[in-house]
């Protein structure tokens, strides 16, 4: 019994040790991953993505893509850590109306996850994007 | 009983490969978790807050599953369904069949213990993924011996009982090093001897205790989870000792219909017999 404790907690210690390894990159998550090209590579990947699925490209029907793809580069620019401005709108005034259903949400996630992985991303650069992105699913989950 | 097992496996590999496109498909894949020994959505021993399956809010979930356990002296296998409604609600049910060693069952005349679970799951608060707390859940795992001369024998006081737990689970994206963490810690109100197949209370105890229970767990790739698992035990019985279980677990996730797993579990003492170690292996289907 007080053995199995040990090595639970030993299991434990260890990953926990592992997450506090500070990650040992100074430059930011932009430069990491490519900087400018590699945003906007993942922007179209994203943009030709949404238009080959039928559930979300009706979300995107009436969008000015052109619009779309200048400020989804700036905001995905400012996420990763890059030098840029945000000029669009908030996320919750963009989403609000669409009433964007938790699955629709989820198959944007993963078309997006699509987009990295084309434009080359590893699966933990992958992840880092994603951290940044999943608190703002409040903001439009079914508004 | 095998050839039965894998017949019915065999059958849930047809359909599924004939109907991908169905499956619920709303959750990052590796989310939905594996079933667990008792049929609940979880890890292996431990029932987690995430329901089984990949469904999100708008949509539904079935899956079957078979999980076998061969340590030292025995074998264990359970096999089930599971449901799952809107991310809200999971129902499941397992049949688990214990199988003992001939030296036990010339004293016992009882060659395997059955039992019957039937489980009930709902979801509390939040997402495992995009909440800022742990997703919790209540669930409650009614169990039914179909014999009960193994566990009166022993000097258990009933052959059926219900046990209740709160489960909390969270998934840490990019957390370890840039990979995504997941950890749960469930709470168990239990009267089980051996998860009830031994029977319920005992001379020395015949109420609920509350036993810990926890996972971790670290998703290398989008297709493979590694991670540990342990699960307290409650001590009722005077004739036979009860160990904690603890498991160290490998899952491939090819894609959102089908999971495997394979685990080093060591069980400790079970049912007389010491050192119960041995390869746990489970794998689960997605009906849709
Ligand atoms: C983390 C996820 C998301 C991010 C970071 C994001 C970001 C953005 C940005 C920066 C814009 C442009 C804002 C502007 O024009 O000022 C935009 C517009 C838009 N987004 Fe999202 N978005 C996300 C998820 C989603 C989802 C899940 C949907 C629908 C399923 C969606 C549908 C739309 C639509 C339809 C527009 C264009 C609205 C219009 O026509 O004006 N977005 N998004």
């Amino acid at each position: 019994m007080v053995n199995h404790l040990k090595t639970a907690l030993l299991m434990m210690s260890v990953l926990l040790v592992a997450c506090a390894t500070p990650t040992k990159t100074p430059i930011s998550l932009y430069e990491e991953i490519g900087g400018q090209p590699t945003i906007e590579a993942i922007t179209d990947n994203f943009i030709d993505e949404i238009s080959f699925n039928k559930d979300i490209y009706r979300y995107f029907e009436k969008t000015n893509i052109t619009r779309f793809r200048e400020k989804f580069i700036e905001h995905l620019c400012v996420d990763t850590g890059g030098p840029c401005t945000y000029t669009g709108d908030t996320m919750l005034k963009v989403h609000q109306g669409q009433k964007i259903t938790e699955t629709d949400f989820n198959l944007t996630v993963d078309l997006l996850v699509n987009a990295m992985k084309k434009a080359g991303l590893t699966y933990v650069q992958q992840n880092r994007v994603l951290k940044v992105l999943a608190p703002m699913r409040g903001e439009m989950l079914y508004k | 009983m095998r050839g039965k097992h894998i017949k019915t496996v065999m059958v849930g590999g047809i359909f599924l490969c004939a109907t991908p496109i169905m499956a619920a498909e709303g959750k990052l894949l590796a989310t939905a978790g594996l079933s667990q020994l008792e049929g609940s959505g979880g890890g292996g021993l431990v029932p987690w807050a995430t329901l089984a399956g990949y469904d999100s809010r708008d949509e539904t979930t079935a899956l079957l599953f078979m999980t076998d356990v061969n340590i030292t002296d025995y074998r264990l296998s359970s096999i089930g369904v599971a449901t799952s409604f809107y991310d809200r609600v999971e129902l499941s049910y397992a049949q688990q069949t214990f199988g003992l060693p001939v030296g036990l069952v010339k004293q016992l005349s009882v060659g395997e213990i059955k039992q019957n679970v039937i489980g009930a799951k709902v979801r509390l608060y939040g997402d495992v993924v995009y909440s800022t707390y742990p997703q919790l859940s209540i669930g409650l795992q009614h169990k039914q011996l179909d014999d009960d001369s193994v566990a009166t024998a022993l000097g258990a006081k009933d052959d059926s009982g219900t046990d209740f737990y709160v489960a909390a689970t969270k998934v840490h994206l990019g957390a370890v090093a840039g990979y995504n963490l997941v950890w749960n810690v469930t709470a168990r109100a239990t009267k089980a001897n051996e998860m009830g197949l031994l029977g319920y209370g005992g001379p020395d105890n015949n109420g609920y205790q509350m036993m810990m229970e926890v996972s971790v767990g670290l998703l290398l790739s989008p297709n493979w989870v590694v991670g540990m698992e342990y699960r307290q035990k409650p001590n009722n019985l005077s004739s036979v000792k009860e160990d904690d279980w603890t498991d160290l677990f490998v899952s491939y996730m090819p894609n959102k219909n089908i999971n495997f797993t394979a685990a080093y579990a060591d069980l400790g003492t079970v049912a007389t017999q010491k050192d119960q170690k041995g390869v746990y292996l489970s794998m689960t289907g997605y009906l849709w």
